[in-house]
Parts: structure tokens; C-alpha cells; sequence
């Protein structure tokens, strides 16, 4: 019943959001994309993306499979260093600053830019060790007790601490797929990122855990700058305020999300949000 | 010679029920437009594993029952007074010489009334039997032929049945190999009970002292037979080993599997699977010709006592020949870890040494130990390299740098020369190879429970 009773209440929420004109006032840059292209050797995968991404709202890209979604949205933690033969061309910047720079650390920049996968990904530690596992590597924490208020906190913005707070010291891989994937975004959350990327974050969960990560979502756009890649326009339409519809490696249409899916300018857009291309 | 004819003979008879059996398949099928169940390739398959099935039945048959046939008419053939006379081995060599006539041998040496017609009742006796066999096997092959010829009808579900014959020979192979296992552990277990009704297993187990005497000085003085000294020295060369093989070969896996560019990989991995291909006796004479010396040598520079054969040497030398078997072993089990797990790691900012550290090992662990667990059984099993440079000084003690002995060199030892298995001089080494066998049949079971585990946890 309640987790009925909370899918009401964030569709409630989500359709007000998406309403309330005072939401709609401009937020200001976080991320600038200009020019971004991706090569996995000799094939292309992006073809030149530019893209403003506002800060503390949800951005949402959506696209049919193997659009370059997925690539562009790991460009921006500079993931794409980690697969071999990938070349990145362009230019992003975080608050004005070129994250693929020669002097940038990208171990810093991937604590300021979190990310969530499409499988939940535990590592095989325990509940509390798989939180702290951040904190720990960064030196967030001077002493236990500062540890345990971080891990403990963001079980909390993650949903997650009434469910486990019993039992953090079991096996994080032996949550359901639901909570697995909360304990990821708590784990995102504990490095104190300022950007949190999601890619596909409820494609392997059933519709109840999905109804809680969206409502999760929502209430984290309040502090962080969120981008979500989703393949579900529901999805894309109940948590975003932004959109972007990627195409074949193309960014072909961008905008605030009511505007996107009830009056796309874009015949590809039309033809995606109708169900033509898919 | 006989061999020859009776493959041809089968090889022919096949062609012929598979052709049979193909053409009235085709007959079926062309003229009335049947939709008939299976191809004509089946039937074919179908009415020649009929013939053949029978054939080799009763040529299993002959071959089983032959030898002993063939011993008991030589023996008919042998006058009773000449045969009370004779004791086993004038037995034998009367039946040899019986048999080198019918075979037109010939023999050396007066031949004896009888001989002469023993000799070719004999070869008539084989030719007819041979024949008989010949003309059962055919027979009844050809019976199979026809029996499944009759049966070729558009329903008959030939593919099928030519399906649970492959699965059945299938079966058959691998029953061949566990048999073959069950065999020798049936021989080694009844021949360590032969040998403990010589030496006391408290003694052997528990003993202390190894210097069993030849069988040539006399059964009176049996010697002692004591396996601690032995056991000592093949712990302590392959605990050597895996303190040389275990960090160099987790640490190439690791820089493999991680490190290494697409393009290195290609060629590094395959070069260090060839040292896993290299015989054991060039790693033994490479020990001995090579390591010792060079041991011996900086000892003397340092101002220690080490001996050119010693425990030291065997080990490093095996601890080399493991790293591929390590490095191999893990390399797989790293890349069984699934890449998001590695994802998670540097998505929260984590170098790569802090991602295989933290994340990667630990859940490669299980895998690993298993691979580690498999790599000890190979060295404690391992034996060309410890007969070479090991030492063969089967006494009791802790220092490796002096030399040693182990299980298998003593095997070796107590068989090469003497295979007279009556005393326990010999019969010891089948209680030495059943103790080896008890060892390495536990690590690898330890081993083979611990990866599968793993396994199922990212399956």
C-alpha cells in the first residue's frame, strides 16, 4: 500500500513540476557541450553534440538503441577513457572548465561527476562498506564517526536506510534489484558530487522499484544537476524538465521536456515520441 | 595382417547399408511426394550403425574370449604325460614354441613327436576360428542390414534414433576415462594393502627415517620405509614454488588483463603460454646445468653454505614453469569479473591500482585461490625437475638450501631398475603414489568446489 500510495503522490508531484511555471525559470549552466565527437576506432559514434545542461534539474536523453545516448552521457565522467580504441573530440565544460584538459584530475572529476549504471552494480562488500567504499578512497571521512554519518546520511537521501539499517553489514549483492540500485546512488551520493549521471538506471527493475527510483530522482534534483538516459519516454517525461532526443549519433532536437513531447519541432522527434521510430 | 581384412570387410559392408538405406529412403521420398521424416542421410546413418553395432559385438566377443580358447587347445594338444611333467615355465615355453610353429616361425632345437602336429593343428584351429568369426560377424551384420532396411519407412524417425546413438557413444567416451581413473586407483590402492602387509602404515606414515634396502640384499632386511622426510621435501620445494610462482604470475595476469594495450596482450600472452609448454626435463636439466651452479656460486660470494641441488633450486626452477599456469588461470578468472563492477569502481573516482585493489581481487578471490589451490597439486605432483635438481637426500630437515628428496623421486627411484613387485622395495611405490594421489585428489577438489562457486555467482 504504501509504495501505491507514494507512486500517486511523485506522479502528482512530477505533473505539478512539470506544470508550475515557477519551475520553469531558467536555471543557470552547469555543463556545456560544444562539438563532441566520439570514435570507437575507426567507427563514429557521435557526431559533433552541443548541449547546455542546467544545474539542479533533471536532464533527460532519450533515443533509440545505440543512438549514442549512453556514449555522450559518459563523455561527460570521462568514462569513455576506460574502453580502449574510444577517441573523444570537442569540448565539455563543468562550471567552465574543460574536463578533458591535460591537467584535469580525473579521479577528482569523477567524484564531482557521479554515475549510476544501467545493472546495479554492488561491489561484493558489505551494505556499509560498498557507501563508504567513496568517502574512504577520497578521504572525506577524518574518523569513524564522520564515516558513519556520511554512509548513514546518504543511505538516507538514497531511500535506502530504513530498509538496511539492520543489517549494513550484509552483503550489499544480496539486496533485491530495486535496492541495489539505491545502494548505487547511495554510494554516488557519499562522494558529495555536484553531477550525478544515470544511464538507464531502472532498465533492469521491475515497475515498483522503477516508480521508487523515479521518485528518488526527483526529490535529488533539489541538489544535484541530474542526467538521466532513459529508452522510456514515460520515463524521460514524468522525471525530466529537460530533453534532448538523440538520433544515429545526432543530437537532433533539445529543450524543456513539455515542449519537446507535446510540441516537437523536429519530424525525427515527431516520429520517435509517436512510436515510428523505435 | 587378419586386422587388415576384417577393416576392409566393414568398411565395405558400411558403405553399403548406408547406401542401401540412403536409396530406399530416396525411393520413398521421389516418387509419391511422401513427406518422409528424415533425410536420406539418416537412414543411411541409421541401417549402417545396424550393421555395424552386431559386427563389432561379436569381434569384441572373439577378442575377449579368443586368447584364453586358443590357451586351452594348445594345452589339449600337449600329451598328458608331457604336460604332468612340466612346471609353469616349461609350460609356457612348450606353449611358445607350440605357437611359433603354427605361426611358420619355426623353433630352435630337436622338435618333439607332438610338436610337429600341434604346431598345424594349431594353425588350422586359428584360420577356422578366424574364418568362423569372420563369417559371424558379417552375418549378423548383414542381418542388422536387413532388419533396418525393413524398418525405412516415411515415419520412422531415423534422425532421431542416429541422435541418442551419438549421445550414447558420447557416453561411452567419457565412461572410458573415468573407468581408466577407477582402474588405477583400484591397482594403487590393492598394491599399497600388498605393500602394508610389509611395513606397518604407522610406520610409514609417521616414520621418520627413508632408507629402504634393494631387493637384491635379501628380503630379511626390508629397510625403512618412513614418508615424513619425503613429504618434508615436497612441501617445502613447492611451497618455494608458489612463493615464486604465485606474485609473479597474479602479477602478469593482472597487468594483462588491465595494463597491457590490446596490441601487447596479443603477443605477450601466447609467449608466456609457450613456458607453459616447455617439457619438465629442459626445466630439469636448466636447474641443474644452469640455477645450481649460479646458487652455489652466490652463496659462496655471500658467504653461504648453498648446495648446487637443493631444495632452493628445484623450487625456484618449478616456481617458474607454474607462473603460466597461474597467470593463465587468473587472467581468465579476471575477466570473468564483470565490467561493471570495474565501472562502479572508477565511476566513483577510484584509480586503477585502487579499482583492482579494492574491487576487482576481492571479487576475483575465490577464482584466484582455486587457480593457486590447482597450481600446488601440479608441484607437489611435478617430478623431472625435483629427479634433477632437488638433490635425492631423503633425510629429514629444514634447510633449503641443502638438498632434499620428495615423493615422486623416490617413485622413480624405487621402480627404475627393479620391477620384481613382490618385495617392498617396489610395492612402496604404490603406497607413495596412492599418498600423492590422496593429496593432489583433495587440492583439486578443494579447487574445482571453490572456482565453481565463484563461477555461479556471476552466471
Amino acid at each position: 500500500m504504501d509504495m501505491l500510495a507514494g507512486k500517486v503522490k511523485m506522479t502528482d508531484q512530477t505533473l505539478s513540476a512539470n506544470l508550475d511555471p515557477a519551475d520553469m525559470i531558467d536555471h543557470p549552466i552547469r555543463l556545456t557541450a560544444r562539438d563532441v565527437t566520439v570514435h570507437y576506432g575507426a567507427k563514429q559514434a557521435l557526431h559533433g553534440i552541443s548541449i547546455d545542461i542546467p544545474d539542479r534539474a533533471v536532464t533527460a536523453f532519450i533515443g533509440p538503441s545505440g543512438c549514442g545516448k549512453s556514449t555522450f552521457l559518459r563523455c561527460i565522467n570521462r568514462m569513455n577513457d576506460t574502453i580502449e580504441g574510444a577517441r573523444v573530440g570537442g569540448r565539455i565544460e563543468l562550471d567552465g572548465q574543460d574536463i578533458y584538459a591535460p591537467d584535469l584530475d580525473v579521479v577528482e572529476l569523477r567524484a564531482r561527476v557521479g554515475m549510476v549504471f544501467q545493472k546495479p552494480n554492488p561491489f561484493p562488500k558489505s551494505i556499509y562498506d560498498n557507501v563508504a567504499y567513496g568517502p574512504r578512497i577520497h578521504g572525506l571521512a577524518r574518523n569513524k564517526a564522520d564515516l558513519d554519518e556520511i554512509v548513514i546520511s546518504s543511505l538516507r537521501k538514497a531511500g535506502l536506510f530504513e530498509e538496511v539499517k539492520d543489517r549494513l553489514n550484509e552483503p550489499g549483492t544480496g539486496l533485491s534489484g530495486g535496492q541495489q540500485q539505491r545502494l548505487c546512488i547511495a554510494r554516488a551520493i557519499a562522494v558529495g558530487p555536484e553531477v550525478i549521471l544515470m544511464d538507464e538506471p531502472c532498465s533492469a527493475l521491475d515497475p515498483i522499484a522503477t516508480a521508487i527510483i523515479e521518485e528518488l530522482i526527483d526529490e535529488l534534483r533539489t541538489n544535484y544537476t541530474i542526467v538521466i538516459v532513459t529508452h522510456s519516454m514515460q520515463q524521460a517525461a514524468r522525471v525530466s524538465q529537460k530533453t534532448a532526443f538523440f538520433h544515429l549519433g545526432n543530437l537532433i532536437e533539445q529543450g524543456d521536456t513539455e515542449d519537446i513531447f507535446t510540441n516537437p519541432v523536429n519530424k525525427q522527434t515527431q516520429d520517435y515520441i509517436m512510436g515510428r521510430i523505435g | 595382417m587378419n586386422t587388415f581384412i576384417i577393416a576392409g570387410l566393414l568398411i565395405v559392408l558400411l558403405g553399403l547399408a548406408y547406401q542401401m538405406g540412403w536409396s530406399k529412403s530416396r525411393a520413398l521420398a521421389t516418387p509419391n511426394g511422401l513427406r518422409v521424416h528424415s533425410r536420406g542421410q539418416y537412414h543411411g546413418t541409421l541401417v549402417a550403425l545396424w550393421t555395424l553395432i552386431p559386427a563389432v559385438l561379436v569381434l569384441a566377443v572373439w577378442a575377449f574370449f579368443s586368447p584364453g580358447v586358443t590357451h586351452w587347445y594348445i594345452v589339449s594338444q600337449i600329451p598328458t604325460d608331457v604336460l604332468t611333467s612340466l612346471d609353469q615355465v616349461g609350460l609356457n615355453q612348450q606353449m611358445q614354441r607350440i605357437r611359433d610353429l603354427a605361426s611358420g616361425f619355426g623353433v630352435t632345437g630337436e622338435l618333439r613327436p607332438f610338436e610337429q602336429a600341434a604346431g598345424e593343428n594349431l594353425a588350422r584351429f586359428q584360420l577356422l576360428s578366424f574364418l568362423i568369426m569372420v563369417a559371424a560377424a558379417a552375418g549378423l551384420g548383414i542381418l542388422g542390414l536387413l532388419f533396418a532396411r525393413r524398418r525405412i519407412n516415411a515415419r520412422l524417425r531415423a534422425r532421431n534414433e542416429v541422435e541418442r546413438f551419438i549421445s550414447w557413444a558420447l557416453i561411452a567416451c567419457s565412461a572410458v576415462a573415468i573407468l581408466t581413473t577407477l582402474g588405477i586407483v583400484a591397482s594403487l590402492v590393492t598394491e599399497a594393502f600388498r605393500f602394508f602387509t610389509y611395513v606397518n602404515p604407522l610406520d610409514f606414515f609417521f616414520g621418520t627415517v627413508w632408507a629402504p634396502r634393494f631387493s637384491s640384499t635379501g628380503a630379511g632386511d626390508a629397510g625403512q620405509y618412513g614418508l615424513l622426510p619425503l613429504l618434508a621435501g615436497t612441501l617445502m620445494i613447492s611451497a618455494i614454488a608458489m612463493l615464486v610462482a604465485v606474485p609473479v604470475g597474479l602479477m602478469a595476469a593482472i597487468y594483462l588483463n588491465q595494463y597491457a594495450h590490446a596490441n601487447v596482450r596479443r603477443v605477450v600472452k601466447p609467449i608466456i603460454e609457450v613456458l607453459a609448454g616447455i617439457p619438465t626435463i629442459v626445466y630439469g636439466f636448466f636447474a641443474l646445468v644452469t640455477v645450481g651452479p649460479f646458487l652455489r656460486d652466490f652463496g659462496t660470494a655471500v658467504g653461504l653454505n648453498i648446495s648446487a641441488t637443493s631444495a632452493l633450486t628445484a623450487g625456484l626452477v618449478m616456481g617458474v614453469m607454474i607462473i603460466p599456469f597461474i597467470s593463465s588461470l587468473s587472467d581468465d578468472i579476471l575477466n570473468q569479473v564483470p565490467r561493471t563492477l570495474r565501472d562502479g569502481a572508477y565511476g566513483l573516482g577510484a584509480t586503477q591500482s585502487e579499482t583492482i585493489r579494492n574491487v576487482l581481487l576481492p571479487a576475483a578471490l575465490p577464482g584466484i585461490v582455486g587457480a593457486f589451490l590447482l597450481a600446488v597439486s601440479r608441484a607437489i605432483g611435478e617430478t623431472m625437475i625435483v629427479v634433477l635438481a632437488a638433490g635425492n637426500a631423503p633425510i629429514l630437515r629444514g634447510n633449503p638450501l641443502e638438498p632434499v628428496s620428495t615423493i615422486t623421486v623416490s617413485i622413480v627411484n624405487q621402480l627404475t631398475g627393479d620391477t620384481d613387485f613382490t618385495g617392498p622395495q617396489s610395492l612402496v611405490a604404490f603406497a607413495l603414489g596412492l599418498t600423492l594421489f590422496i593429496m593432489t585428489l583433495c587440492l583439486n577438489i578443494v579447487a574445482l568446489y571453490i572456482v565453481r562457486r565463484f563461477r555461479e555467482q556471476y552466471e
